[in-house]
C-alpha cells in the first residue's frame, strides 16, 4: 500500500524545493566555487525529509530525541545549508557567506558551529559509519529517533562504505535509512566509466539491507519509501534514488562539469529564471 | 617496583571498572579484543561492547556517531591500525568535530615482538599529536594506565592512549596522581634531565642510578602527557640541569623527543639527545632482544646522558 502526500503537502514541497534550488544557485555563484550539480540532484530528497518527515526544529536542535541526518556526500553542503535555512536553522542571508572567511558555512559541513548539522563530513565514505553510531546509540538508550544518511553514487567506491554496510546489517539497525543519490556522475565522468559501483541495489541486498529503488524526484515515491523503511524490522534500508545531476536547471542537467563549478553572474541570472519557470 | 603487568592488561581492568561506574561508556574493538583486553569489559558488560570486525575505519566513524549521540566510546585495536589504517577517520570524523571518542591503542612500539615490523607502530605518537584537538597520553605502568583511562573518561574530547603488549614493572606507587599536561618527577638531579614515556620510564630510572657512580646527577621525568606537554617542567629542566635526554619506544622523528625539542629550542636551548628508534623499521624477535638491538636500553640512555653532559661543556 503506497503512502501518499496530500495535495497541500505536494504544493508545499514543490515550493520548498524551488526555494532551496534558488539558494543553491545563488550561494554557489556568490562563493565562486562549490558543488551545485550534486546539490540540485539531492534537493527533492532533502525537501521530503525536512518538510514531510524528520522530527527536527531549530528550537530543539540538540534534543536527544530528534531525528538525525548525516550528509555523507558532504560536498553537497549547499543543499544542506539551504534546507536548514528553509527550515529556520539559519538566516537565509547567511547562505551568501558560504566558503568565505569567518563564515560558519564551511565548504563541507562542520557540526560544531551550525545547529542542525549532525555530523561533520566531506571526506567521502565516512558519514555512513557515523550514522551507524547514532543509530546504535538510539538502540542502547531505547530512543525511537531515526537516523538518515545521504550517500553519493561515486562515494560507493570508498571501501569504508562497505565496512559500514556490513556493520548496519550485522547489528540490525532498522532505525537507519540511507539514500544513494544515484545521479550517475562523478568528477571525472560517469560512475560506470570511472569505477563502476553498479549494480547498486544488488550490492546492498547482498550486504543484508532492505533495498528500495525509486525516482528521486518524485515526492510521493520518496515519502512512500521512507514510510516503508520505518516498517521494516531488523534491517537497515537503502533507498536507491535515481536522480538527475543538476536537476531543475536544464543547462546543468546531466552535465558532468557542473559537479564542482560555480555559475557566472550571467549564468546565475539565467538559471534563476529557469527555476522560476518551474511550476510550484 | 616488583609488579609486572602490561599496560594493556591494566587497561582491560580499568575499562571494566569504568564500565561498572559509568553506564555511558561503550566499547568497540576490531576483532582483537583478546589481545587489547577489551574482552574483560565485554564479559562484564556484553550489552555495551561491539565487535566491528576487521574494519577500523568504520570503527572510528561508529565511535564518532556514538559520541555525537552522547555516549563515551572507547575504541581499541593495535596502534598500527588505530592511527595508521584509520588516520583520516580519526582526523576528520573525530578530531575535527571534537567528538568525545577515546582511542586506547595497544601493541604500540617494538615490544609487539615476534609479529614484526608490519605490526610495530613507531609513528603513532607523531601522527596523533599533530592533529588539532587530540590529547595524547603514553602511560608507563599499570597504575598510570588506570589513571589515564579515568582521566580520558572524564575529559571532554578526543584522547589517544598508547599501550603496550609486554609486561612492564610498576614505576609508580598507589598514591600516584596522574595530571594531564604535567610531568611526574621520579628522581631529582642537577646535571642532566632524562625525559621518558611508556616502557622507557623504568630503564630511564635505572640509568639515573647507574649515572650516579659515574659522577652524574640525573633528574628523571615521566612525560606520559605528550600533548598537552609540560612546557614548564621542560624549561625548568633545561635551565636547572643544562642538558636533556629523551627516551621513547617510537621513532626519534615526531614523538616525545621532537615534542621536547620544540619546547627546548623555543624557550631554553641546551644540548639534547634523543633515544628512540632511529628512523628504521623493526623486525621479529622477543621484546627484550628488540629493545637491545635497537638501543632502547638503560645503557643507551646512560651513553646519551654522558654525551649530552659533555656537549654542555664543549
Amino acid at each position: 500500500m503506497t503512502q501518499k502526500l496530500t495535495p497541500q503537502q505536494l504544493t508545499e514541497l514543490a515550493g520548498r524545493a524551488k526555494s532551496i534550488r534558488r539558494n543553491i544557485v545563488r550561494m554557489v555563484t556568490e562563493a565562486k566555487s562549490g558543488h551545485p550539480g550534486g546539490s540540485l540532484s539531492a534537493t527533492d530528497i532533502m525537501s521530503v525529509l525536512y518538510f514531510a518527515e524528520m522530527n527536527v526544529a531549530p528550537d530543539k536542535a540538540h534534543d536527544a530525541d530528534r531525528d538525525r541526518f548525516v550528509l555523507s556526500k558532504g560536498h553537497a553542503a549547499p543543499v544542506l545549508y539551504a534546507t536548514l535555512a528553509e527550515k529556520g536553522f539559519l538566516p537565509a542571508e547567511e547562505l551568501l557567506t558560504l566558503r568565505k572567511i569567518d563564515s560558519r558555512l564551511q565548504g563541507h559541513p562542520e557540526m560544531k558551529n551550525i545547529p542542525g548539522v549532525d555530523m561533520s563530513t566531506g571526506s567521502l565514505g565516512q558519514g555512513l559509519s557515523a550514522a551507524n553510531g547514532m543509530a546504535l546509540a538510539a538502540k542502547l538508550d531505547a530512543r525511537d529517533y531515526r537516523v538518515y544518511a545521504l550517500l553519493g553514487d561515486g562515494e560507493l567506491e570508498e571501501g569504508q562504505i562497505w565496512e559500514a554496510a556490513m556493520f548496519a546489517a550485522h547489528y540490525k539497525l532498522d532505525n537507519l535509512t540511507a539514500f544513494v543519490d544515484f545521479n550517475g556522475l562523478q568528477i571525472d565522468g560517469p560512475v560506470a566509466e570511472v569505477m563502476s559501483p553498479l549494480p547498486i541495489p544488488e550490492k546492498w541486498q547482498a550486504f543484508g539491507w532492505n533495498v528500495l529503488v525509486i525516482d528521486g524526484h518524485d515526492y510521493n515515491a520518496i515519502y512512500d519509501a521512507i514510510q516503508t523503511a520505518k516498517t521494516v524490522k531488523d534491517k537497515p534500508t537503502m533507498i536507491v534514488a535515481k536522480t538527475i545531476k543538476g536537476k531543475g536547471v536544464c543547462q546543468m542537467e546531466n552535465v558532468v562539469d557542473w559537479h564542482g563549478k560555480a555559475p557566472s553572474r550571467e549564468e546565475c541570472d539565467l538559471f534563476l529564471s529557469v527555476l522560476e519557470g518551474i511550476e510550484d | 617496583m616488583g609488579n609486572q603487568l602490561a599496560t594493556r592488561e591494566a587497561y582491560g581492568l580499568a575499562l571494566k571498572d569504568l564500565g561498572d561506574r559509568n553506564k555511558n561508556v561503550v566499547v568497540l574493538d576490531a576483532d582483537l579484543s583478546k589481545s587489547t583486553k577489551t574482552n574483560v569489559f565485554a564479559k562484564a558488560h556484553p550489552d555495551r561492547f561491539f565487535n566491528v570486525g576487521i574494519a577500523e575505519q568504520n570503527m572510528m566513524g561508529v565511535a564518532a556517531g556514538l559520541a555525537a549521540a552522547g555516549k563515551i566510546p572507547f575504541v581499541s585495536t593495535f596502534a598500527m591500525f588505530a592511527t595508521g589504517r584509520a588516520f583520516e577517520q580519526v582526523r576528520n570524523s573525530i578530531c575535527y568535530p571534537q567528538l568525545n571518542v577515546k582511542i586506547a591503542a595497544t601493541h604500540a612500539g617494538l615490544t609487539v615482538g615476534e609479529d614484526g615490523a608490519s605490526h610495530q607502530s613507531i609513528e603513532d605518537i607523531a601522527i596523533m599529536r599533530v592533529v588539532p584537538n587530540m590529547t595524547v597520553i603514553v602511560p608507563a605502568d599499570a597504575i598510570e594506565t588506570k589513571q589515564a583511562i579515568d582521566f580520558a573518561a572524564a575529559h571532554k574530547g578526543p584522547v589517544y592512549i598508547r599501550l603496550g603488549r609486554a609486561a612492564v614493572p610498576n614505576v609508580f606507587g598507589e598514591a600516584y596522581e596522574f595530571r594531564i599536561g604535567k610531568a611526574a618527577l621520579l628522581t631529582d638531579g642537577t646535571d642532566v634531565t632524562i625525559i621518558a614515556c611508556g616502557v622507557m620510564v623504568a630503564p630511564a630510572r635505572h640509568a639515573a642510578e647507574a649515572l650516579i657512580s659515574q659522577g652524574i646527577s640525573a633528574r628523571v621525568l615521566d612525560m606520559a602527557s605528550i600533548k598537552p606537554i609540560d612546557k614548564e617542567a621542560i624549561i625548568a629542566a633545561a635551565r636547572e640541569t643544562g642538558a636533556i635526554v629523551t627516551c621513547e619506544e617510537h621513532s626519534i622523528i615526531g614523538g616525545l623527543g621532537s615534542a621536547v625539542a620544540e619546547v627546548v629550542v623555543e624557550h631554553a636551548p641546551v644540548p639534547l639527545e634523543r633515544v628512540g628508534v632511529m628512523d628504521t623499521f623493526g623486525e621479529s624477535g622477543t621484546p627484550g632482544d628488540l629493545l637491545k638491538k635497537y638501543n632502547l636500553t638503560e645503557e643507551a640512555i646512560v651513553a646519551a646522558a654522558k654525551k649530552a653532559v659533555s656537549r654542555k661543556k664543549a
